[in-house]
């Protein structure tokens, strides 16, 4: 890679001031034509493009962002990483993508800020502990560290929480994923970018998708508020919006797209050293580099593409966080924010081909994506090129609804984030 | 969050009120019949419009009853609200 950012890039632009860095990536103005077209800039965008230039050698590719880089879902979520999903399938996904987060920063030359500092989900209810140790097993049977905590170990574990018996919903234990944790989230679209770029990947900011032109069942191109471009191959990573792209494109798909909201505190001092997720009182908490805890909130209950949320669904996530963490009763909150996400009813995403010849779709990652960024970008860049799925994303086809083989990850991926 | 004005109760806030998603999605009258495309059609495929949506709420902390309401999903503002049985509004 041409710029390798090293100690030694670092002492050399140190003597000018910093002020001579060359740009991460181009602002490039579209062709004409590309062998293919990924729609939506986000990490999971990118990542596709980036996996398409550099292990299917597909290197006259666009990405078209409506906005700019990162600044969609890829830096509105909450940056949790794990794997520990109850089906066979979805194991599979998300620590394909676990494994690439592991080595994402030497691969990329950008540091991502991965750290495995855990995630813990707590469990307040004989049911909790049924699902979460039945999950648990699930995991190590398909090879994913998982373990059972009794309550005295979740307090060991993590030394804030309020373990008293006498609160509305007692902590009775939890299970503890070690190789999960948290990254950067906008640094992984950033590292993805420059990545892409640094292959011959244009990357297009600004450029909304207004059509999709077909001919009979094969995609010829698309209309952008930057012209036509002309394409065989269409990526479509819209997130929330990917209705309305295969609206476009004349295509309904299985989703609903919400708002989900997240909120940051003032930044404190470190507190609290690891992810912890409550799915029954519905409330987590991680701590940010700069101190800030970072809370994930609810969706909202209705279709909606504001991009704020309901004051009523932060009340409840704080309301349940102050049960459980008393010492954060007079932290106050700095920033609030949402982000569309686009739900599917079994709770998994979608990697796959559709009915029209051309046009893939990576979608329905409702509130969870974040994690599974590199493992989405690899396994779509692959469907893509190969026009058919890898053996890993092949469970997460269209075609499941229709079939009624779902993959109903409701359980696992039920506090949204 | 916004306000809704149920057609049985007045204005009330919305966190009274539960989606049931999109509205006029006719329950199919032979099931029996139905393939598998269609089943998936109707149980699962959503227009998820962004803009102008005709949708299904509840009172479901209120009269508990159900209406109609015509919202733009980009804004959230309420254009119409109908009784269930009622013709939709043309919007």
């Amino acid at each position: 890679m041409k710029n390798k950012y090293s100690i030694f890039s670092l002492i050399k632009n140190a003597f000018s001031q910093h002020e001579n860095w060359k740009q991460a990536w181009g602002n490039p103005e579209p062709k004409k034509e590309y062998e293919a077209v990924i729609v939506g800039g986000g990490g999971h965008g990118l990542a596709t493009a980036y996996y398409l230039a550099k292990k299917h050698n597909m290197k006259n590719i666009a990405v078209l962002e409506k906005g700019w880089i990162g600044g969609g879902n890829t830096g509105r979520n909450t940056t949790i990483i794990r794997s520990n999903y109850l089906w066979d399938a979805s194991a599979g996904l998300y620590d394909h993508a676990l494994k690439i987060w592991e080595n994402l920063s030497q691969e990329l030359n950008y540091n991502i800020m991965f750290s495995q500092r855990g995630v813990m989900n707590l469990a307040h209810n004989l049911q909790d502990i049924r699902d979460l140790k039945r999950r648990t097993h699930a995991n190590r049977l398909n090879g994913i560290d998982a373990v059972w905590l009794d309550t005295k170990q979740v307090k060991e574990f993590c030394p804030i929480i309020n373990t008293s018996p006498n609160i509305r919903y007692p902590v009775l234990g939890g299970t503890l994923q070690r190789r999960a944790g948290t990254a950067r989230h906008d640094a992984v679209a950033w590292g993805y970018a420059r990545g892409a770029d640094a292959m011959g990947v244009d990357i297009i900011q600004n450029c909304e998708v207004k059509g999709i032109k077909r001919n009979g069942d094969q995609v010829e191109g698309l209309e952008t508020t930057k012209g036509f471009i002309k394409t065989k191959k269409i990526g479509v990573v819209a997130a929330g919006h990917s209705s309305v792209i295969a609206n476009m494109a004349g295509l309904k798909l299985p989703l609903e797209s919400k708002p989900l909201q997240a909120l940051v505190s003032e930044p404190v001092k470190p507190i609290i050293d690891t992810v912890v997720m409550s799915n029954a009182v519905h409330a987590y908490v991680s701590q940010s580099d700069k101190g800030e805890l970072v809370i994930g909130a609810g969706t909202d209950a209705y279709i909606s593409y504001t991009q704020r949320g309901s004051h009523d669904v932060v009340e409840g996530t704080l309301k349940a966080i102050l049960e459980l963490y008393p010492i954060f009763s007079r932290m106050k909150m700095l920033r609030q924010w949402g982000g569309i996400v686009d739900i599917c009813p079994d709770a998994s995403p979608i990697i796959s081909k559709t009915s029209i010849k051309g046009l893939y779709f990576n979608c329905g990652w409702g509130t969870g994506g974040f994690k599974a960024t590199p493992g989405s970008g690899d396994l779509f860049a692959h469907t893509i090129a190969n026009d058919e799925p890898h053996k890993l994303n092949a469970a997460f086809n269209l075609n499941r609804f229709v079939s009624g083989d779902l993959v109903d990850e409701h359980g696992a991926a039920a506090v949204a984030h | 969050m916004f306000i809704i004005n149920c057609p049985y109760c007045g204005e009330r806030d919305q966190s009274e009120f539960s989606c049931g998603g999109e509205a006029h999605i006719v329950r199919p009258k032979q099931p029996t019949e139905l393939s598998d495309d269609e089943w998936a059609e109707y149980l699962f495929m959503r227009k998820n419009i962004k803009g102008v949506q005709f949708e299904r709420w509840n009172h479901a902390h209120g009269c508990r009853k159900w209406f109609n309401m015509v919202r733009d999903t980009s804004n959230d503002k309420i254009h119409a609200v109908y009784k269930m049985g009622e013709k939709p509004p043309l919007i």
